[in-house]
């Protein structure tokens, strides 16, 4: 530990350039974000005197209804997608290597081409007069007349397909790491398909099924592109809120008021997942602990 | 067996699912109205493909001048902020690896945390910041935010590979007489190269794919490729002209990424022929 790098003096140098920047354009901004919740606004746009009014403007019947809105529609995606990219992760870690890496590439290749560009190819589809409402009018789905664009199932819908490979990259990971001849084991053992399926293999790959959630539920939460554009006046999240509020009507406490609640509701599962990671490590410790004393024991026993 | 069958069954199906907008992006490139979308006339006549919106983008036709403008704009922006994020994230990374105190957990967090925060938080924070300060958005406000979020994420590419890194390999480099600098740049920076090049090219998709963030600090007039696109989607007769610069974009990029499996496995293949 002689090296001239390790000293205190080059740490704070090698730190310096993210600390600040960091601190100065991610950490300051949240504290003034939080501050300005604790401001009344002014009818110019500004921001007024410190008060605790805009949190209690926040339980207008409109706010709670577009959070909650916005946290079901969110639970709802998560569901969707972890539904599809678990039977997706088993089939890819079940294949040969060569034919893994294909089907993995292509499952990420659909993101070269723009975010925006891609929703916007969703509009179009989805639009009265495209072709895939035209299908729906030819076997009269949905009665003939209600339109997919601008309700919450196009936003549910588009927002699957956004973040569907996010899920399935962590379960890929997990699943491909898992011992499938332990299936083979429960098979053996008179265990049917599902239920090894439920009691195995989803066991042993909950690490991954966690970030999966994770990976999903968040930028549901933070959505703004996909209910912007696809869910029109009958599908509006936070995130349109906080724009609308920011940008159009220059509510600057408003906006950061419900950033806050945003920022909430990110921390509480993401806390969750943490605290449950912690109990099963130290579960897992408990467990070895407590096999390798009952082995030493044993191996003191025979010894006598 | 039955069960793998089932599976395999929804993954092809949702390949399918997740191949449906890619083709109708590139079928949309040669649709003749730019404003109903369709490839029939209002007599219900087939009007045929067209390659006009590819010469209008080829020629600088007028009508796509802004978009290509706002095309470059992106380009621009994404090439600054992964040369400045890879410089920013590499030093993060350095320091995380080699020190372990109070000070590095409080860095770990602000590296980490942007990770784990919806766009839209980062894009209203800095609105604030740049409000709070009475800053004109525009191209500098851009830059700094988009080399904000990449900053992480390069860190943390970075992070992964010093994981991997034998320490011992820097002290010997100092017992033989190498000064700091020295064994950063010859010894510590080539091995690292495939990680920072790793961590640029996820910030440089990151960012010019970005547009919740940038919508935020664009202010008035400044558009970046998704901010235009997402402006344009509410009137515009020259839709497809989108479409087929995505489609461009996207042939490019995989003329590029099969080269570069190309060339790798090429030296890969050179590698074993060594090795043998």
């Amino acid at each position: 530990m002689s090296s001239p790098l390790r000293s205190r003096r080059a740490e704070w140098l090698v730190t310096a350039p993210s600390f600040l920047w960091l601190a100065l354009f991610f950490a300051v901004p949240a504290v003034i974000v939080l501050a300005f919740t604790f401001h009344g606004h002014d009818i110019s746009g500004g921001v007024g005197e410190w008060s605790l009014s805009t949190w209690r403007e926040l339980v207008d019947p409109d706010y709670p209804a577009i959070i909650w809105n916005t946290i079901k529609i969110s639970v709802e995606v998560t569901i969707w997608s972890i539904v599809l990219a678990v039977p997706c992760a088993y089939a890819i870690a079940r294949m040969n290597p060569r034919w893994r890496a294909i089907v993995a590439g292509s499952i990420m290749l659909p993101f070269w081409t723009s975010f925006v560009v891609r929703v916007f190819a969703w509009k179009t589809m989805l639009h009265p007069d495209g072709w895939l409402q035209a299908c729906c009018n030819l076997f009269s789905i949905g009665g003939g007349h209600s339109t997919i664009l601008d309700s919450e199932a196009a936003v549910v819908l588009v927002s699957v397909y956004s973040f569907l490979p996010f899920a399935i990259m962590p379960l890929y990971t997990a699943a491909e790491k898992f011992d499938f001849s332990l299936l083979e084991a429960a098979r053996d053992l008179g265990a049917k398909n599902f239920y090894a399926f439920r009691k195995i293999f989803l066991p042993g790959i909950r690490q991954g099924l966690v970030s999966a959630v994770l990976m999903v539920f968040i930028p549901a939460i933070g959505s703004y592109v996909i209910p912007q554009m696809l869910g029109g006046t009958n599908c509006v999240l936070i995130g349109n809120k906080i724009f609308m509020r920011a940008i159009q009507n220059r509510n600057i406490p408003h906006a950061s008021a419900l950033a806050t609640v945003m920022a909430v509701s990110v921390l509480i599962p993401i806390g969750l997942a943490m605290w449950w990671k912690r109990r099963q490590d130290a579960r897992d410790r408990q467990r070895l602990e407590a096999q390798t004393a009952k082995l030493f024991t044993a191996e003191g026993g025979a010894a006598k | 067996m039955k069960r793998s069958m089932v599976s395999v069954m929804i993954l092809a199906a949702v390949l399918a699912f997740l191949y449906v907008p890619i083709i109708l992006v590139v079928v949309y490139g040669f649709v003749p109205n730019g404003i109903s979308m369709s490839f029939f006339g209002s007599d219900g006549s087939f009007l045929g493909f067209t390659g006009k919106w590819y010469r209008y983008i080829f020629t600088g036709h007028q009508s796509v001048r802004a978009l290509l403008q706002s095309f470059w704009l992106s380009l621009i922006i994404a090439g600054l902020s992964t040369v400045a994020s890879c410089a920013i994230g590499t030093t993060s990374a350095l320091a995380l690896h080699k020190w372990r105190g109070r000070l590095q957990s409080i860095h770990h967090a602000l590296v980490y945390t942007p990770l784990i925060m919806p766009d839209i938080l980062i894009g209203i924070s800095l609105l604030m910041l740049f409000a709070a300060c009475h800053v004109n958005c525009g191209f500098w406000t851009i830059l700094i935010a988009h080399i904000t979020f990449c900053v992480s994420y390069v860190a943390m590419t970075v992070l992964a590979r010093l994981q991997d890194f034998d320490d011992r390999i820097t002290e010997a480099a100092y017992d033989l007489g190498a000064g700091p600098w020295y064994a950063f740049f010859h010894v510590e920076l080539p091995i690292l190269l495939p990680g920072i090049v790793a961590g640029g090219l996820l910030a440089f998709t990151l960012s010019i794919d970005d547009v919740v963030i940038t919508s935020f600090v664009n202010g008035a007039g400044t558009n970046t490729f998704p901010t235009y696109v997402s402006s344009m989607t509410k009137h515009s007769r020259n839709l497809p002209s989108v479409f087929a610069l995505s489609t461009l974009m996207l042939v490019f990029t995989c003329v590029l990424v099969g080269l570069s499996k190309l060339i790798t496995s090429k030296g890969q293949a050179k590698l074993k022929v060594k090795a043998s």
